[in-house]
């Protein structure tokens, strides 16, 4: 048998890294993306373990909500890429500054 | 025992694969180690009795999010190795931020609250448990609004990377169709007279 703590740990890694990606691939867009990604499967990972260990199936309902919301936000979020690749042929985050006027 | 062993492959698996989508130079070795980081994901699942959950994390993850990273990586004709200059300047600042959040949730997970003791292993379901029928009931009873706003966002994401992505070439001829069936034969066709 697995103990909780176990599952808690796995997930403080995951989220550990995924904050780290974030800092280190800074200009590469996609490779944010997937950073979240990293730290949404954290979270997801958290809600399985509270929802086995305290028997209660709200957490895996909660896991379909958060899975639908981080796939809509990485579909929404590669077509402003491919928009804004069109436009300016890069996706250098530091080239994405024509709102500061 | 047996659990604790696969407990060990994929959770091992799946933090030495986060680590590889974080440091590989290639964004498409990325996006693979996100892939398998995903699948290991998904073991972890299993062992946690939300077989639905982890079926759906290799259908949609694996099958349709990833491939659609895959293929705007793809389809970009990005220098990638260009935006990794300058990667480390920021491995002091983001190594401190990621490593004082890591201890604080490992000091919290080992502060004996969540503990065999305190929370104890309640083992894992009846085989006659149907682990898709009882997310079905309380999905469509208790949680429907919440499903059916989660549809609306599904429904305003796919409208909008529609509209986002939509253009007309100024190269290529089109129909105009409204113009088309009105148009009369008066417009079309002149007497003249010889």
């Amino acid at each position: 048998m697995v103990p909780l703590s176990y599952y808690l740990a796995v997930a403080a890694c995951l989220f550990a890294l995924g904050i780290i990606g974030l800092f280190l691939n800074r200009k590469n867009v996609i490779v944010i993306l997937m950073c979240i990604e990293l730290i949404l499967l954290a979270v997801n990972v958290n809600l399985a373990a509270f929802s086995h260990f305290l028997q209660d199936l709200g957490g895996q309902i909660f896991i379909f909500f958060v899975l639908t919301v981080a796939a809509s936000e990485v579909a929404v979020g590669l077509a402003i890429l491919v928009a804004f690749y069109r436009n300016r042929r890069s996706i250098n985050v530091e080239d994405i500054n024509t709102l500061q006027g | 025992m047996l659990e604790l062993a696969f407990f060990y492959m994929f959770a091992g698996l799946a933090v030495v694969s986060a680590l590889g989508v974080v440091l590989t130079s290639n964004t498409i070795h990325s996006v693979m180690f996100l892939i398998f980081c995903f699948f290991n994901a998904a073991g972890l699942f299993f062992l946690l009795d939300a077989e639905f959950i982890g079926i759906i994390l290799i259908l949609i993850y694996v099958g349709a999010v990833m491939v659609l990273f895959m293929f705007v990586v793809m389809m970009l004709e990005v220098n990638f190795a260009k935006l990794r200059e300058g990667m480390l300047q920021y491995l002091p600042l983001g190594g401190m931020i990621a490593l004082a959040l890591f201890i604080e949730i490992i000091a919290a997970t080992g502060s004996g609250v969540f503990s065999p003791e305190g929370i104890p292993d309640p083992g894992h379901a009846a085989q006659s448990v149907n682990n898709t029928v009882e997310i079905g009931k309380l999905l469509y009873t208790r949680y429907l609004l919440g499903f059916e706003i989660a549809a609306i966002i599904l429904l305003v994401a796919l409208v909008g990377s529609i509209v986002l992505t939509l253009r007309t070439r100024k190269d290529v001829k089109y129909q105009n169709i409204s113009r088309q069936v009105n148009v009369r034969p008066e417009d079309r066709m002149h007497k003249v007279k010889m």
